[in-house]
C-alpha cells in the first residue's frame, strides 16, 4: 500500500498547484498554478520532482499534516513561515522525511504569504484537464483542502533530509513592463505610478491584488474592447486604483492594462501581506527577461544551496532564523 | 489608427505578446485574428505554449526560454495567412433558448426599459444569427456578437451577486451564454440546457471561436427534458450548415 497524506488542518485556500492548467485559456480557463512559481519550484526540486509538478499551496492560515501507511520525503519552500515537525523547529526551506505518527506543522511567520510543500514522488490523483491544480473561483480542479482529507501519493524512495539555505531575498521596487495598454493613461499618471508607494488592500486574494494608492487618471477612457491578460497584468478600472491579476485571474478583460509585473518580480509581490506598501519601477524586456532567467536558474540550483540536517539543530542555527526574520520585519516596516 | 500600421505587436509582459489588429467589435477584425490564430497553430512554433483569440487581438503565450520576441514577431509577420479558409472553417449551432418568466429573471424589465413587448423582446434575441467573438472571464463564457440594435441595454444598476448556470445575457449591445453560476451585472433573458462547458464530456468545450449562434425557443417542459438529457453529457443544440 503507498503512503497517504493526511490534512490534519488547513487555512482557507489551502490548494494543489502545479504549473497550471494550459492550453484552455482560449475557452476561458485560467491557468491557476503557484502566486509564487518561484518557492514552489524549489519545493519541487528539493523533493526531487519536476518544477512544475504537484505541491501544496499554503496560505496564513497554515497547514498541519501527517503521512499514512508509509514514509514520505517532503521538500518545503516559500515565505519564511514557522516550520514545526513534532514540536521541533526547521529552517523555513529543506526536505524532510515525514513518517507514522510524526506532525508537520506550518504556520505564517513574520512576514510572506505563501508556502509550498512538495511530496518526493507526487501525488496519486487524475488531473483534471491536464493539470491537478485547483480553480477555486471556477471549481475546475476540485476544492480547497480541509482537515479530513487524505492524498494518495506515488511510491518514492526517502530521501536524506536538507536545509536549503535561501539566497538573499531581492528587495526594491517591483518592476513592470509597460503595455499593451499603456497609452491609454496620462504621461503624469504614468510618472505617479513609478513614483508613489501603494498598499496592498486587504480585498485581495489569488485572482488579483488590488492596489491602495493615487488614482491614475486615463486619458481615453476606461472602457477597452476585451483582450487577453496573462497573470502579473496591472489592470486600471474606472476608479484609477490599479489591480494586478494573479494566478486565478479571468482570461480576458474590458479595463486598460498599463504594464505587467515582470515574471521575476511576481512571487514576491505575491508575497505581500494587505497593508504592506509596494512601490514600481519602469523595466525593459531585455531586463524582464534577464530577471527570469537568473530567477529560474537559482532555483533549478537548490539542491546546491542545501546543507544536511540531522541530529537536531545547532543554536547557533536556531538564533539566525530569529535573526534573519527580525531583519525582514524591519525591512518591511522601513 | 492607421490601416497601415497595422497589426500593432504589444508586450503583454516578457511570456505574451499581443497581435492587436483594431480597437473595436467588428467582423473583419475578427476574421484577420481568426486567420492569424489558424496561422498560428499550423506554423507549429517551437516556444509556444497557448493562444487565446479575441474581438480584435491574439494573445500569444510563448516560452521566454525557447522563444525571443523579436524573433517571434519576425515569423509571425512572414506566416502565409489564408482569411478564406479561415473562414470557412466556421459552423453553426441552434441552441435551445427558454424565456419562460420563471427563467427569464430580467425578460420584463428588459422588455419595459426598451419599450417592447417580452415577446418581440424573445422574437428579436431568438432571430438573430450570432458570431461567437470570444470566450472570457469564466471557462466556456461565449462572447456574442450580433445582438439587434433594439436590445442595447446598458448593465443593471446592482449587479447579482449569483446568477444560475447556462444563462442567455445581455448588456452593452453584446450578447452572451454562460456555464457556471457567476455574478453578474447582465439581464438574464433565457436560459438554455446546453452546456457550453462540460468538464466531463467530450467536447469539454461546444463550440469553437468563430462559429456561429442561433437559438430555437423551447417551451418550459421540453426544457426540462432536454436539461435532463444535458445532464445525462449529450449535447442537444444542433449542427446546421452555416452561411447558407
Amino acid at each position: 500500500m503507498t503512503a497517504r497524506l493526511l490534512i490534519c488542518a488547513a487555512g482557507p485556500g489551502t490548494t494543489l498547484q502545479d504549473g497550471g492548467r494550459h492550453g484552455y485559456l482560449r475557452y476561458g480557463v485560467s491557468a491557476a498554478g503557484p502566486m509564487d512559481w518561484n518557492a514552489h519550484g524549489r519545493a519541487n526540486i528539493l523533493a526531487g520532482n519536476p518544477e512544475q509538478a504537484t505541491a501544496i499551496e499554503v496560505g496564513l492560515g497554515g497547514i498541519e499534516i501527517a503521512v499514512e501507511d508509509g514514509v514520505v520525503s517532503l521538500g518545503f519552500a516559500g515565505a519564511p513561515f514557522s516550520v514545526m515537525l513534532n514540536g521541533q523547529a526547521l529552517p523555513p526551506a529543506g526536505r524532510i522525511r515525514l513518517s507514522q505518527d510524526d506532525r508537520l506543522a506550518i504556520k505564517a511567520g513574520a512576514a510572506g504569504a505563501w508556502f509550498y510543500l512538495s511530496p518526493a514522488g507526487g501525488f496519486d490523483l487524475p488531473p483534471v484537464m491536464g493539470s491537478l491544480s485547483t480553480s477555486l473561483r471556477s471549481g475546475i480542479g476540485g476544492k480547497a483542502l480541509a482537515a479530513g482529507d487524505g492524498l494518495p501519493l506515488r511510491e518514492a524512495m526517502a530521501l536524506p533530509e536538507l536545509g536549503l539555505e535561501l539566497p538573499p531575498s531581492p528587495s526594491g521596487p517591483i518592476r513592470v513592463l509597460l503595455g499593451p495598454q499603456d497609452d491609454y493613461f496620462t504621461p503624469a499618471a504614468i510618472e505617479r505610478f513609478f513614483s508613489t508607494p501603494y498598499r496592498l488592500a486587504p480585498r485581495s486574494d489569488r485572482m488579483g491584488y488590488r492596489l491602495d494608492g493615487p488614482p491614475l487618471d486615463h486619458s481615453k477612457g476606461f472602457n477597452i474592447v476585451s483582450d487577453g491578460i496573462e497573470m502579473g497584468a496591472i489592470q486600471v478600472p474606472g476608479d484609477g486604483k490599479p489591480i494586478v491579476l494573479m494566478a486565478d485571474r479571468q482570461s480576458t478583460g474590458g479595463y486598460p492594462k498599463i504594464g505587467y509585473v515582470i515574471r521575476a518580480d511576481i512571487g514576491r509581490l505575491a508575497q505581500l501581506r494587505a497593508g504592506e506598501a509596494v512601490r514600481f519601477e519602469a523595466s525593459t524586456i531585455d531586463a524582464a527577461r534577464r530577471e527570469l532567467f537568473a530567477g529560474l536558474g537559482s532555483m533549478r540550483d537548490s539542491l546546491a544551496q542545501t546543507f544536511p540536517l540531522g541530529g537536531g539543530l545547532s543554536s547557533e542555527f536556531l538564533l539566525s532564523l530569529n535573526l534573519i526574520s527580525g531583519a525582514q520585519s524591519m525591512a518591511e516596516e522601513g | 489608427m492607421s490601416a497601415a500600421a497595422l497589426p500593432r505587436f504589444l508586450f503583454a509582459g516578457e511570456c505574451a505578446l499581443v497581435v492587436e489588429y483594431g480597437d473595436r467589435i467588428d467582423p473583419a477584425i475578427h476574421d484577420q485574428v481568426l486567420a492569424l490564430d489558424r496561422a498560428v497553430a499550423a506554423a507549429a512554433i517551437p516556444g509556444l505554449r497557448e493562444t487565446v483569440p479575441t474581438y480584435r487581438s491574439l494573445l500569444i503565450d510563448y516560452d521566454p526560454e525557447q522563444i525571443a520576441p523579436d524573433a517571434l514577431i519576425e515569423r509571425l509577420r512572414n506566416l502565409p495567412i489564408d482569411a478564406a479558409q479561415a473562414k470557412a472553417r466556421a459552423r453553426r449551432w441552434i441552441v435551445p433558448a427558454c424565456y419562460d418568466p420563471a427563467l427569464a429573471l430580467d425578460l420584463a424589465f428588459v422588455a419595459e426599459k426598451q419599450g417592447l413587448t417580452p415577446e418581440k423582446v424573445v422574437a428579436l434575441h431568438s432571430g438573430a444569427i450570432y458570431r461567437l467573438y470570444m470566450y472570457g472571464f469564466a471557462p466556456g463564457f461565449a462572447y456574442l456578437g450580433g445582438l439587434p440594435k433594439a436590445l442595447d441595454i446598458s448593465r443593471r444598476a446592482e449587479p447579482r451577486p449569483t446568477s444560475p448556470p447556462n444563462c442567455l445575457l445581455i448588456a452593452g449591445g453584446q450578447a452572451l451564454i454562460t456555464t457556471v453560476v457567476m455574478p453578474t451585472g447582465w439581464h438574464i433573458i433565457g436560459r438554455t440546457p446546453e452546456r457550453f462547458f462540460a468538464p466531463n464530456r467530450e467536447p469539454v468545450f461546444l463550440a469553437a471561436v468563430g462559429d456561429e449562434i442561433g437559438f430555437d425557443p423551447v417551451d418550459a417542459a421540453s426544457f426540462a427534458m432536454l436539461e435532463a438529457r444535458a445532464a445525462a453529457g449529450e449535447p442537444v443544440a444542433r449542427l446546421a450548415a452555416a452561411r447558407p
